[in-house]
C-alpha cells in the first residue's frame, strides 16, 4: 500500500492539519498512477478469462474440424457383373443364419476385387477398401435376386484414398484421387458404418456403436449401484444418523472418496472385483461397478446439499400430523430433494461416462471388433475407443478419434444442460 | 441352473406380489369387520408379508446358485464314472467343465471320451439339486408367508417392522462408503506387502533408476524417484504455473468486476472446459500441443526435445485445472465479509488496492487449500499423462524433454502380457499405495485449512 497512500501532511506548528492538495500535481500524478494500476488489473483479468474461453474454442475447433470429416468417407462407382463370374451361393441359403460367411467364402471378395481392377485399371483392388465386399454382401443381402444380374455399387475407397479426396494425402493417392475425379466416380456421403459397427482395423469400417453400446451398459449399471445406495446414504447421513464415531468416520471417508484419483479405483476393481470376486473382466458390469464406485461419493455429497436445501418447516408440519420419521423422509423430505438430486447424480454420471482410466485397469482397453451382446461379455467404451483409435497408425483414424471425440462431447454436454434444465425447472427456492 | 434362478427369483416375486395384495386385503378387511383402529395401514401389513415372503426366499436361491455347482461336481466326483479321471491338475478340470457344458446343453457332443460317461451322472445330480432347491424355496416362501399372514391384525406394528427393515438399509446403504475406504486401503496395502516381501521399500521409495523387467526382480531396478519427479515436474510444477494465474485471475474478475451479463456466459464455459473428459485432454496434447512444442524447442535449439515432452502434458492438465482452481478461488473470496471490502473501499482505496491487500490477503487460507486440492487432482491424473507425457523416466528439469509419472506408469505396468504375481504388476499397487497416500494427505491438510479459515470469519 506504500505507492498508493498519500504520504502524511506535515503538521503545521498551530497543530491544525492542512488540507491535501488533490489539485496539485503530486498528488494528480499519483492518482492517474493508482488508476492506470486498477485499469491493468483488470485488463489482465479479463485476459485470463479470455484466455481460458480461447483454450476452449481452439480445443473445440480442432476437434469439429478434424472430426466431422470422420463422418464422411468416400465411395467410388464400382459396376459389378455376377453374369460373368457368378456366385457359387443358391438363393434359398440367403436365409440361413451363416450367410455372411457363406458369401465370404463362395469368392465374393475376389469378385469385387476383380470388378475393381476391371472398372478401375490395374491396381484397382487396391482403391477400393479391402472390406468393399461388404457392402457388396449387404446389397445382396438386402436384394438376393441381384445376385444373378449386373449392377453399379458404390465402394468405400481404401484409406489412403479417402484422406486425400478430404485432405492432403500422398503423391500418389491424390494422382488417383484426380483420375477418378476426372471420371465422374467418387462420391462423398455420410458414413453409416460408423454409427453401427464396432471397432475394426480398417478405418472405412470402424465405427463407434460397439463402445457407445458398451458405454451406455457401464453407465447403467452404474446408475443402478450408484444412485440408490448414494440418495440412501445421504438420507441417512442428513436425516437420521447420530452424531457419533461411526458416523463422523463414514462422513470423513465419503469426503476422501471424492477426491481420490480415478486410477486408485480402477486398482481396487482389479484387485478385488476379477482377482478376488472373479467377475468377468472387460465386461460392462465390471467397468459400471468400478464407475458406481467412484460416482457414489459424489451423488452423496449432491444429495445431502438437496436434502439440506428443504427447510425444517416441512419436516416438522409432517411430524406435527402424525407422521413417522420414515414417512417425513420418503413423503416428503425426498421427493422435494429430488430435483436437486437428480442433477448431481446425472453430472455425476456425465463425468463416469468421461472416464477412462479405471476402465483400462479393469481389461476394458483390448480391441473388441463385435457389439457386445450382454453384460458380461467383452465390450469396450467410448472414451477408451477414442484412446485405442488416438494410439493406430493408419491416418484414417485421426478423423474417426476426433469424430468420436465430438459424438462423446455431444451426449455429455446434453446431460449437462438436461442437469441444467431439471435445476432450473424443478428446483425450488425456499 | 442359471435358467432355473431366474425362473424361481420371478416366482418369488410373483408370490410377494400375491402376499403384498392379500395382506393389505386382509388388514382392510379386518378393520372393516372388528370395527378396530388399525395401528398400522393396510399397506404396511402388505409390505410386512411381502418382505417376509421374498428376502428369505431371495437369500437363500441367491446362496444356493453359488453353492450347487460345488454339490453337483461332489457328487458326481462320488459316482463311479469318475475313477477313471486324472487325479490332478488341468486335465481333470477341463473334463469336468466339457461334462458340465454337455450336460447343461451349451455344447452338443464331448471330445474328450473321459468327458461323456460324467454327463449322465451331471444330468442327475444338477436336477436333483435344482429340485432339492425349488422345492426348500417354496418350503421358506410358504413358511414365511404363514408366519406373516397370521401376524396381520388391527394391533399388529406392522409399520414400525417395515420401517426397521428400512433403517437398516439407509445404514447398509452408508456403510458402502467406509468398505470401499477399507477396500482400497486393504487391497493396495496387502498386494503392496507381497510387492515389498519381493523389493524393498526403501529401493522403491530412494531408488534413482526405473526400469522393470518381467520375471525375478533384478536389484536396483525399481527406483521410483523419476516417477516422482516427472509427477511433481507436470503435475505439481508446469500445471500450477498456467493453472493459478489464470484460475486466479479469473476468478477475481468475475467475482469482483464482471458485469452480472458477463458471468452468466462465463461460468458455464468455464464449467464446459472442467466437463471435458481427460482423454479429449489427451487427445489434444498429444496430437495438437506436442508436436507444436517440439517444434518450437528444435526451432530454438533445445537439446533432448521430445513429442512426448513434459511441459505439453502439463500445460494441457494445466488447461484442465483452470475451472477448479478458479471456483475454489470464487468460494474463498466470496466467503470474506463484505464489511472488510466496503471498509478498503471507504478509505479510499481503489478496487486493484482492496483485493491485493484485503481480500486476497483474507482469502489466503481458503485460496492455499484450494491449490492444494488442484495439486492433488493434477498428480492423480492419468490419461493427459499416459497420452502425452511418455513413458521413458528421466530425471531432468527440462520441460522440453520426456518423463513419466506414477500413474502412466501403473498404467503401464498394468496393462501388459503378464501374469498377475509378477514384481512388475504388484509394483503397480505399490506405487497406487504411494499415490494414495499422498493424495490423502493433500486433501486432508486442504480440508483443514480450509475449515479452520471458515470458522475465523462465522
Amino acid at each position: 500500500m506504500n505507492s498508493a497512500v498519500p504520504a502524511p501532511a506535515p503538521v503545521p506548528a498551530s497543530g491544525r492539519q492542512r488540507p491535501t492538495d488533490w489539485k496539485g500535481t503530486v498528488m494528480q500524478g499519483r492518482i492517474a498512477r493508482r488508476y492506470k494500476a486498477e485499469r491493468s488489473f483488470r485488463l489482465i483479468g479479463l485476459s485470463a478469462v479470455v484466455m481460458s474461453g480461447l483454450f476452449l474454442a481452439f480445443l473445440l475447433i480442432t476437434m469439429v474440424g478434424n472430426g466431422l470429416r470422420g463422418f464422411t468417407y468416400t465411395s467410388v462407382a464400382v459396376p459389378v457383373d455376377f453374369s460373368a463370374s457368378p456366385l457359387t451361393v443358391s438363393r434359398d441359403a440367403y436365409d440361413a443364419p451363416d450367410i455372411d460367411q457363406q458369401l465370404g467364402s463362395a469368392g465374393l471378395p475376389d469378385i469385387v476385387a476383380f470388378a475393381a481392377e476391371e472398372a478401375l485399371g490395374p491396381g484397382g483392388d487396391k482403391i477400393v477398401s479391402e472390406n468393399a465386399w461388404k457392402t457388396v454382401r449387404d446389397a445382396l443381402k438386402a436384394d438376393p435376386d441381384s445376385a444373378a444380374l449386373r449392377g453399379v455399387f458404390d465402394l468405400p475407397v481404401a484409406s489412403d484414398i479417402d484422406i486425400a479426396a478430404k485432405a492432403d494425402g500422398s503423391a500418389e493417392a491424390e494422382r488417383v484421387v484426380a483420375m477418378l475425379k476426372a471420371k465422374g466416380l467418387l462420391s462423398t456421403g455420410i458414413h453409416w458404418p460408423f454409427f453401427r459397427n464396432a471397432d475394426a482395423t480398417d478405418p472405412a469400417v470402424a465405427g463407434i456403436w460397439g463402445a457407445l453400446k458398451g458405454s451406455l451398459m457401464t453407465i447403467a449399471i452404474a446408475f443402478l449401484v450408484a444412485f440408490p445406495t448414494g440418495v440412501l446414504a445421504a438420507l441417512y447421513l442428513e436425516e437420521y444418523a447420530p452424531k457419533n464415531r461411526w458416523t463422523d468416520m463414514i462422513e470423513v471417508s465419503i469426503n476422501n472418496l471424492a477426491a481420490v484419483p480415478s486410477i486408485i479405483f480402477g486398482l481396487l476393481a482389479l484387485a478385488v472385483f476379477i482377482q478376488f470376486f472373479g467377475i468377468c473382466q472387460a465386461s460392462p458390469l465390471v467397468g459400471g461397478l468400478t464407475l458406481a464406485l467412484m460416482t457414489m461419493p459424489v451423488i452423496v455429497i449432491a444429495s445431502r446439499n438437496a436434502i439440506k436445501a428443504v427447510p425444517p418447516s416441512i419436516r416438522d408440519a409432517a411430524l406435527g400430523v402424525g407422521a413417522s420419521p420414515v414417512q417425513v423422509v420418503f413423503h416428503h423430505v425426498l421427493p422435494l430433494a429430488l430435483p436437486g438430486i437428480m442433477t448431481g447424480t446425472i453430472i455425476g454420471m456425465a463425468r463416469a461416462l468421461g472416464e477412462t482410466a479405471p476402465l483400462l485397469l479393469v481389461g476394458m482397453r483390448a480391441f473388441i471388433g463385435d457389439v457386445p451382446s450382454g453384460l458380461c461379455s467383452a465390450s469396450t467404451v467410448l472414451p477408451m475407443q477414442i484412446f485405442l483409435w488416438s494410439d493406430e497408425v493408419d491416418r484414417g483414424f485421426v478423423e474417426k478419434t476426433s469424430a468420436a471425440i465430438i459424438v462423446l462431447l455431444i451426449v455429455l454436454l446434453s446431460m449437462n444442460a438436461f442437469a441444467i434444465y431439471l435445476r432450473n425447472r424443478f428446483e425450488k427456492r425456499w | 441352473m442359471g435358467g432355473t434362478t431366474n425362473i424361481l427369483l420371478l416366482l418369488v416375486i410373483g408370490l410377494g406380489l400375491v402376499g403384498w395384495l392379500s395382506a393389505r386385503a386382509r388388514a382392510a378387511m379386518l378393520a372393516v369387520r372388528t370395527g378396530e383402529r388399525l395401528h398400522s395401514l393396510p399397506n404396511y401389513h402388505g409390505w410386512y408379508v411381502a418382505l417376509w415372503l421374498v428376502i428369505p426366499a431371495a437369500l437363500f436361491v441367491a446362496l444356493w446358485g453359488n453353492i450347487t455347482p460345488a454339490l453337483v461336481t461332489n457328487q458326481v466326483l462320488a459316482s463311479p464314472a469318475a475313477a477313471n479321471l486324472p487325479q490332478q491338475g488341468f486335465e481333470r478340470a477341463a473334463i469336468l467343465s466339457e461334462a458340465r457344458s454337455v450336460a447343461s446343453g451349451q455344447k452338443p457332443a464331448a471330445t474328450n471320451p473321459l468327458a461323456g460317461p460324467l454327463v449322465p451322472s451331471y444330468r442327475d445330480a444338477t436336477h436333483r439339486f435344482q429340485t432339492i432347491g425349488i422345492i426348500a424355496a417354496l418350503a421358506l416362501i410358504v413358511a414365511g408367508g404363514a408366519f406373516s399372514f397370521s401376524r396381520v391384525t388391527p394391533q399388529f406394528r406392522a409399520r414400525a417392522r417395515v420401517e426397521r427393515l428400512i433403517m437398516v438399509l439407509l445404514v447398509a446403504a452408508s456403510l458402502i462408503a467406509i468398505l470401499t475406504t477399507f477396500g482400497i486401503v486393504l487391497s493396495l496395502l496387502f498386494e503392496s506387502l507381497r510387492f515389498f516381501a519381493l523389493v524393498s521399500p526403501a529401493e522403491l521409495l530412494f531408488g534413482t533408476n526405473w526400469a522393470p523387467t518381467a520375471g525375478v526382480p533384478q536389484p536396483g531396478t525399481f527406483g521410483a524417484i523419476p516417477l516422482f519427479w516427472g509427477t511433481i515436474l507436470i503435475g505439481a510444477i508446469i500445471a500450477m504455473i498456467v493453472a493459478i494465474p489464470i484460475g486466479m485471475m479469473s476468478a477475481i474478475y468475475l467475482t469482483q468486476y464482471a458485469k452480472p451479463r458477463v458471468r452468466q456466459w462465463v461460468k458455464p464455459m468455464l464449467e464446459i472446459l472442467a466437463g471435458v473428459p481427460t482423454v479429449v485432454y489427451g487427445y489434444f496434447a498429444a496430437l495438437t500441443i506436442a508436436p507444436a512444442i517440439r517444434n518450437f524447442a528444435v526451432m530454438v535449439g533445445i537439446p533432448n526435445a521430445s513429442t512426448e515432452s513434459a511441459l505439453a502434458a502439463g500445460l494441457v492438465m494445466g488447461i484442465m485445472i483452470i475451472p477448479f482452481v478458479s471456483s475454489m478461488a470464487d468460494d474463498s473470496i466470496n466467503a470474506v465479509p463484505q464489511a472488510m471490502r466496503d471498509g478498503s473501499l471507504a478509505l479510499g482505496a481503489t478496487s486493484n488496492e482492496t483485493i491485493r491487500q484485503v481480500l486476497i490477503p483474507a482469502a489466503l487460507p481458503g485460496v492455499m487449500g484450494g491449490i492444494l486440492l488442484a495439486v492433488s487432482r493434477a498428480i492423480g491424473e492419468t490419461m493427459i499423462v499416459v497420452m502425452a507425457a511418455g513413458l521413458s523416466a528421466n530425471m531432468t528439469a527440462n520441460p522440453f524433454a520426456s518423463v513419466t509419472t506414477v500413474t502412466a506408469q501403473i498404467v503401464k505396468l498394468l496393462t501388459g502380457d503378464q501374469e498377475f504375481d509378477s514384481a512388475k504388476t504388484l509394483a503397480a499397487f505399490a506405487l497406487g499405495l504411494v499415490l494414495f497416500v499422498v493424495t490423502l494427505l493433500l486433501n486432508i491438510a486442504a480440508l483443514r485449512i480450509v475449515k479452520k479459515y471458515r470458522e475465523a470469519y462465522e
